[in-house]
């Protein structure tokens, strides 16, 4: 097996006397397009708040590339090559779409050699990549839902990451806006980067994932292939309650 | 360049002013003008650039006017030595109010920055030193720099030269990757830190220059007046004035404070003679209401969807 990129171990978070995450250890590998599921409430996203550093976790280690990274803040992680999307798209609304890219080109792919880059051609090659180039000079603030996620997805990009988590990319969209997410995730995976997609949306996230852990209340219930998940019975009562 | 030739031609004009206008009220309303521009650019670069709304600019001012009465008294301190210590010890007070962004958001922080406002000016009025809650005269030097022969008119030309200093800074940070990054952090905090932007420390940058640039209008206060008291130098209206002017004038552009500050601050300025000192008050709140209902965006804001949706294609 190759070398875990990222390597999760035993990580708890509590808020108050409430366990949302209980020593729970995950092993992303380089390269892997990695699901994460489990019912509402039941740690994903606090999980990844942990991993790209918008929580700190209260025990365990999380290393990334090797160097433990649960102490950092979440731009030096940004700048380790973590990048995220987010649930609800968060945009920079006074910025144009081009503008929101140019923030992390600015800040991560070139921080300290700035004068030699030229932000505003990368940003446009990558909205070019994802289908955004004619919305470049719009606000972000008046942009669709699934270009909203689009342009998330293009603005963690351009932060140059080896690992891209894209938490619910997909929530609320059409079934033909969900394909259209999916294959620029299949394209950013060919790439070579390193995918972890939370997602309640069981056709996107079972056609995608190599391997899939599914969450419920802060425990780990199920590891394997999409196919081995759908069939496990803690994973049916977790999601139906039977 | 073109900003650079403006800037020297601003500072000459007001260098050669005395020549050509010798009506003394002309300095002194236009020294205020100017402070008010220092003002409402430095609110704007925390405020308007990264979203947090500082009402303690009362704080920043006083402390800086404070710094250099201290320093006057007690080593007879020049001028331009004067406004760069008030510069300094506000830039520490902002780099404290800076920290606090660490914890408070919004309206909290707001509240924050009113309550340093009032524990330093119980801390002032108990310096006797200074003066006190009964103020403080001052004597200004009796010998005049350069070929001045007033010295309203020389502090109007220092006056001068802060505001050019302290909209060339708004302007660098503005068009830059700093503007952008304090940008991002108004629009969205969380983002922005996932964007690799190091949110703190663009704060703590923000809050610190913020401060300096208020203490620096501030240092010469007291020169300004020949007197200086606790009530005026931490007064409220500076907090509600430089938060009014950016708001009005538009907070997105360097300019925009700068011509809230002028229309405003004119507007005070005549208002004063004309019909009263009181009323002067009334014309910020009325024209603050007036703008966040009808222009939000301000002047600028105006001047974006009249004049250049007229003239774009």
């Amino acid at each position: 097996m190759t070398p875990a990129l990222l390597s999760i171990d035993s990580v708890s978070k509590h808020f108050g006397g409430f366990t949302a995450l209980d020593k729970v250890s995950i092993d992303v590998a380089k390269g892997e397009r990695f699901g994460l599921i489990g019912p509402n409430g039941s740690g994903k996203t606090t999980l990844i708040n942990c991993i790209s550093g918008a929580l700190v976790n209260d025990g365990g280690s999380i290393r990334f590339e090797g160097v433990e990274i649960s102490k950092l803040p979440a731009y030096k992680r940004t700048r380790l090559g973590i990048a995220r999307s987010f649930q609800i798209p968060r945009p920079f609304g006074s910025m144009s779409v081009l503008e929101n890219l140019i923030v992390p080109l600015e800040y991560v792919a070139h921080s300290g050699s700035l004068h030699l880059a030229d932000t505003r051609g990368e940003a446009m090659e990558i909205l070019k990549g994802m289908g955004l180039a004619e919305k470049a000079d719009t606000l972000s603030s008046s942009l669709s839902q699934v270009e909203l996620r689009k342009m998330e997805l293009a603005r963690a990009m351009a932060a140059r990451p080896s690992l891209l988590i894209s938490d619910e990319a997909m929530a609320g969209l059409s079934s033909n806006e969900i394909s259209e997410v999916l294959e620029i995730l299949f394209k950013m995976n060919a790439a070579g980067i390193t995918i972890i997609m939370i997602e309640h949306i069981m056709q996107a996230v079972m056609k995608f994932s190599q391997r899939i852990i599914c969450l419920d209340a802060g425990h780990i219930i199920c590891e394997g292939t999409p196919e081995a998940i759908v069939a496990n019975a803690d994973v049916q009562r977790a999601y139906l309650g039977a | 360049m073109r900003f650079l030739t403006g800037s020297l031609i601003l500072i000459a004009l007001a260098a050669v002013a005395p020549v050509f206008v010798r009506l003394e009220y002309f300095y002194f309303a236009g020294f205020v003008v100017l402070q008010f521009i220092v003002l409402a650019t430095a609110w704007n670069i925390l405020g308007g650039f990264a979203g947090y709304v500082n009402f303690g600019t009362g704080a920043f001012f006083a402390v800086g006017a404070y710094t250099a009465v201290a320093l006057y008294k007690w080593v007879a301190l020049p001028l331009g030595l004067q406004i760069l210590a008030g510069a300094a010890t506000a830039g520490l007070l902002g780099l404290g109010v800076g920290l606090l962004t660490l914890r408070l958001r919004g309206i909290f922080f707001s509240i924050a920055t009113i309550a340093i406002t009032i524990i330093l000016e119980t801390v002032v009025m108990n310096w006797t030193f200074v003066g006190g809650a009964k103020g403080l005269p001052i004597l200004r030097p009796t010998e005049m720099p350069l070929y001045f022969t007033n010295y309203t008119q020389w502090l109007f030309l220092v006056m001068t030269v802060i505001a050019v200093i302290a909209v060339a800074i708004a302007r660098y940070i503005q068009t830059g990757w700093i503007g952008r990054g304090l940008r991002a952090i108004r629009d969205n905090e969380g983002a922005a830190e996932c964007s690799g932007v190091p949110t703190l420390k663009l704060k703590l940058a923000a809050a610190t220059v913020s401060g300096a640039l208020m203490g620096a209008a501030g240092a010469p206060f007291a020169q300004y007046l020949s007197f200086i008291e606790p009530a005026s130098a931490f007064s409220l209206n500076y907090a509600v004035n430089a938060l009014a002017m950016p708001i009005i004038g538009g907070t997105a552009h360097w300019i925009g404070p700068v011509l809230g500050a002028i229309l405003l601050g004119g507007v005070q300025q005549i208002v004063t003679v004309t019909i009263s000192s009181e009323i002067n008050v009334l014309v910020v709140g009325v024209m603050l209401v007036v703008f966040v209902v009808v222009a939000p965006e301000g002047i600028l804001g105006l001047w974006r969807r009249y004049v250049l949706k007229k003239a774009g294609p």
